[in-house]
């Protein structure tokens, strides 16, 4: 056992708890100080999911993929900042203030694993923790100019993951290179019988740059309407430097995009309205007014423990869910989840990966999206990957307006080796 | 309000109810017989220890923890779907029912909503016609929520405290179609089904709160629901919520019957309401909360995925059931069909039977159906209690004569008393000597006065001249009448036989 010391200065607010010494051992990542996202349950360590209403709230176990981290003798050094409840593209809804962009302190980090992005970026850390339900691992790491994966639905598990959308979220990697991704997707995959999810599916692969002959597919779709002109063509010079390392590239359509952003706000608040239910003061966060009777009590500790945007989605959630509602929302979105799907396995009959950007922008100025439904809208390239369930990683590929700017790369359920290949490649491909 | 005289002359028409059926519905919850929770390990062993000891963070619904369907439970609903004679659908699927509630640990209950186990069976039972079959509509699984202890009594209470090692038991929930027609078929229904249940080895009727039933009860003209609930108006219907007793069942259905029926007398129209059955005063209320249709948001459990059980189905074998076993008991030990159905209503019953049957089949099968169960309702107590040894003494002494059925009777009732008071008793041969019921042993055919057969005999004869004389006229009922004084002076210890025999001996020697 030794003990870590790191960098303390938070300057970018990228912690809500900071450890005093993170303990490491030997393993695969002996000595490495990583960083847990705040909706990750840690034993004893302050679990918040950056919500008032868990302000105070200690798990008693650890979540599976910090037992996993921990036994592979990495060092928690703290609990990282986060869009409240994961509901956020910008890691502004946090009871605990924003997390500012390492590389421009006057933007947002993305989100919602931003607090895990900005202590990679910043190199307060070498590796984070992140969880992605419609992007929040690849979007922070595309502002930030770092690389997250979202592993295929079911190969890490997510006991200990506070819930926002069960059927869309999973547990990632995110650090400066995709060697420390592929390192960490060794860790964290794997069968737990704790998750019903999961999947027995261990990861265990060294990143092999040599593309030769494979076939990466674009989408028009992910160069449409509101994405960025700039962003676009900095993402088609990468797409063209993996064609340059033998790749062929192939354009093709993914028409259940038109559907794919409903479908996901449908299913994921109403899985959210749910979900988060269990918050009522009864067993955890600060206590319940027993003053009063118990429903005015909860409704009192839920007006004063949930941010806006967190009510906001529990209450399109809680709509969508209802009788007379079902039909038209929830079980339309389950129908559109399944059209997105069926485009993603006709288009990997033709192709091995499909490539476009990560985010239709550059991280947006501290402030600037005031309009909840504006923000969605920059999620679409995201959320297509979490409806399917399939990998995808986002890797750092240059700048517009002096921004990171990342490219995505999805491949077929349990194939993470060849999207972490393919970014390898291009990760490879720049450098040199 | 509906009181103009239009709607009272349409009252007016239906003001005959002679002819009148009542309807009723059961929903049953039990809890089922695992070792451990339906989602998670924690032991399900909760009633004799402290609040808030069996739960982790699964079934405390602590952020970040997930449901692990324990395949037991589904098993054990499995193996009910089966002896109900249901259909085992392809793939299950477990679905949130939203709800708030402080026993609520998630703010959702998990259960099962247009995927259930099973669907479309059935169950045979003694109805008050005859034979009778009351269809099944579904079988499923769901968890049990906590348990909510109002310190002081419901109404007086400061606060509330809420446990929750009942959380995350396994039930099973029964629906039924109406079918049933009057409070008393629908105990004889629930008492079928429990012992159906416990056949299967996946319910313990015994433990306190292992079931719970909310039974739908209306009054219609007949034959009104045979015709899908077509011609006149529905008369309406109540939902009795929340009934933990199998006499609490008929004793709130019999109330509901007659309020309705006076309520459809006074000319009063019955809207769908929910009430609330109150054991201690035996009268259902109507529960204050929101008349309209409960909002339960219902969608599929993300966490857990569909299953499969047609296949696991196919590896179920069943036990003997009820009606097999009453069949046999009828064959193998020539048990009149009355006393089979009595014997094997309850598995406990059954399998004391056959453990003391050896004796004389049809002899035991009196001695429990009719004797034993019968003190043991009377003073509220389980078979459990009773030991086949020493009831098998106690037979044994009966059969062989050494004790009058009566005297039996007596020292069945002071040894049940026994353990109730103390929880142990003396042995059946030791009550008989303490009670003096041993019987009256004729040592040979002497007419000595010795003998307590003879002595009482002659003392009956010197007290009863009358009788005597009649005897000597012909009267052959005063010879029953001097056996009867005889049995009596000699509390009932004196084989009848005897008694005939020392009688005509004396009266014969002296006429």
């Amino acid at each position: 056992m030794a003990t870590l010391t790191f960098t303390r200065d938070d300057r970018y607010n990228a912690f809500i708890t900071m450890l005093d010494n993170a303990e490491t051992g030997p393993g695969k990542l002996s000595g490495i100080g990583i960083a847990i996202k705040d909706n990750i349950s840690t034993r004893g360590i302050q679990t918040t999911c950056a919500s008032r209403i868990l302000e105070g709230y200690l798990p008693p176990y650890d979540a599976h993929v910090v037992t996993l981290v921990k036994k592979a003798g990495a060092g928690i050094v703290g609990k990282t900042n986060m869009d409240e409840f994961g509901m956020g593209t910008t890691t502004e809804n946090s009871a605990f203030g924003p997390t500012k962009n390492p590389a421009d302190t006057s933007r947002v980090p993305g989100g919602s694993s931003g607090g895990s992005a900005a202590a990679v970026a910043s190199g307060m850390v070498r590796m984070a923790l992140g969880t992605d339900t419609g992007g929040s691992i690849r979007c922070p790491a595309a502002f930030c100019g770092i690389v997250g994966h979202k592993p295929t639905y079911g190969r890490v598990s997510r006991y200990g993951l506070v819930a926002y959308a069960n059927s869309l979220e999973q547990i990632g990697p995110m650090a400066r290179t995709v060697s420390d991704i592929s390192l960490l997707m060794e860790v964290l995959t794997g069968y737990d019988p704790r998750d019903s999810t999961s999947v027995n599916c261990p990861y265990a692969h060294i990143p092999d740059p040599d593309i030769r002959g494979l076939k990466i597919g674009v989408p028009e779709e992910y160069f449409g309407e509101g994405v960025d002109p700039r962003v676009a063509s900095v993402v088609w010079d990468g797409i063209s430097l993996l064609e340059r390392k033998g790749a062929d590239i192939i354009t093709c359509r993914m028409p259940s995009m038109a559907y794919a952003l409903a479908a996901y706000y449908v299913t994921c608040t109403s899985e959210a309205s749910s979900n988060l239910a269990r918050f009522d003061g009864v067993r955890y966060g600060p206590p319940a007014d027993t003053r009063q009777t118990w429903h005015e009590s909860f409704q009192e500790r839920r007006r004063d423990g949930f941010g806006t945007e967190v009510k906001r989605r529990i209450m399109l959630g809680t709509f969508a869910l209802s009788s007379g509602y079902y039909g038209k929302y929830y079980a339309k979105a389950q129908a559109a989840r399944q059209q997105v799907r069926n485009d993603f396995l006709r288009l990997f009959r033709e192709v091995d990966v499909i490539a476009g950007p990560t985010m239709p922008t550059v991280a947006f100025r501290i402030g600037e999206k005031t309009d909840p439904l504006s923000m969605y809208l920059s999620d679409i390239l995201t959320v297509p990957a979490n409806l399917a369930g399939i990998p995808a990683i986002s890797v750092p590929c240059g700048t517009s307006e002096g921004l990171p700017v990342g490219l995505q790369i999805m491949g077929p359920h349990f194939r993470d080796e060849r999207v972490i290949d393919v970014a390898y490649a291009f990760e490879q491909g720049v450098s040199r | 309000m509906t009181g103009t005289a239009d709607t009272a002359g349409q009252e007016s028409r239906v003001m005959d109810f002679s002819d009148d059926e009542v309807i009723i519905g059961l929903e049953i919850h039990c809890q089922l017989d695992t070792l451990t929770k339906l989602f998670c390990g924690c032991s399900t062993d909760y009633r004799d220890d402290g609040p808030n000891t069996h739960v982790c963070p699964i079934c405390l619904g602590l952020p970040g923890s997930l449901p692990r369907v324990n395949r037991k439970a589904i098993e054990y609903a499995l193996r009910v779907a089966k002896a109900l004679n249901c259909t085992i659908v392809e793939e299950s699927e477990f679905a949130r029912k939203n709800y708030f509630y402080p026993d609520l640990n998630k703010g959702f209950q998990i259960t099962q909503y247009d995927r259930p186990l099973a669907v479309k069976g059935y169950l045979d039972i003694e109805g008050d016609d005859g034979e009778k079959r009351v269809r099944i509509t579904r079988v499923h699984v769901e968890e049990d929520p906590g348990r909510l202890v109002h310190k002081g009594g419901a109404d007086r209470a400061k606060y509330t405290l809420v446990d929750y090692n009942r959380a995350g038991i396994p039930l099973i929930e029964i629906v039924t179609e109406p079918d049933i027609r009057s409070p008393k078929e629908a105990r004889k229904f629930l008492n079928k089904l429990r012992a159906t249940l416990e056949y299967l080895g996946v319910f313990d009727s015994e433990k306190e709160g292992s079931l719970r039933v909310d039974a739908n009860i209306s009054i219609q003209p007949r034959g009104w629901f045979d015709r899908e609930g077509k011609g006149k108006a529905d008369r309406g219907r109540a939902e009795v919520k929340n009934i933990s007793s199998y006499k609490g069942v008929e004793k709130a259905l019999t109330f509901e019957v007659t309020r309705q029926k006076n309520a459809l007398r006074r000319g009063q129209r019955l809207g769908t309401e929910t009430r609330h059955f109150v054991e201690t005063r035996g009268v259902t209320t109507s529960s204050r909360s929101k008349e309209m249709e409960q909002e339960y948001r219902y969608f599929p459990e993300p966490d857990l995925r569909p299953l499969r059980v047609c296949t696991w189905a196919d590896e179920i074998v069943l036990p003997e059931l009820p009606d097999a076993r009453r069949a046999r008991f009828i064959t193998q030990y020539g048990c009149s069909p009355i006393h089979a159905r009595t014997l094997t209503g309850d598995l406990r019953v059954a399998e004391f039977y056959e453990q003391v049957a050896g004796i004389d089949p049809v002899f035991v099968a009196t001695w429990v159906a009719d004797t034993l169960l019968g003190e043991l309702n009377y003073r509220d107590m389980s078979i459990n209690r009773v030991s086949p040894d020493w009831f098998r003494e106690l037979i044994v002494l009966v059969h062989k004569g050494n004790v009058t059925d009566k005297g039996g009777i007596e020292v069945l009732r002071s040894l049940l008393d026994q353990i109730r008071e103390s929880g142990s008793c003396e042995t059946p041969g030791v009550c008989v000597g303490r009670l003096g019921l041993r019987v009256l042993e004729r040592t040979a055919e002497t007419m000595s006065e010795d003998d307590p057969v003879v002595k009482a005999a002659r003392e009956v004869i010197a007290e009863q001249p009358q009788a005597v004389a009649d005897f000597a006229a012909g009267k052959k009922e005063a010879f029953n009448f001097l056996v009867g004084k005889v049995m009596k002076k000699t509390r009932g210890r004196a084989k009848p036989a005897d008694v005939n025999q020392v009688l005509l001996a004396i009266l014969g020697k002296e006429g």
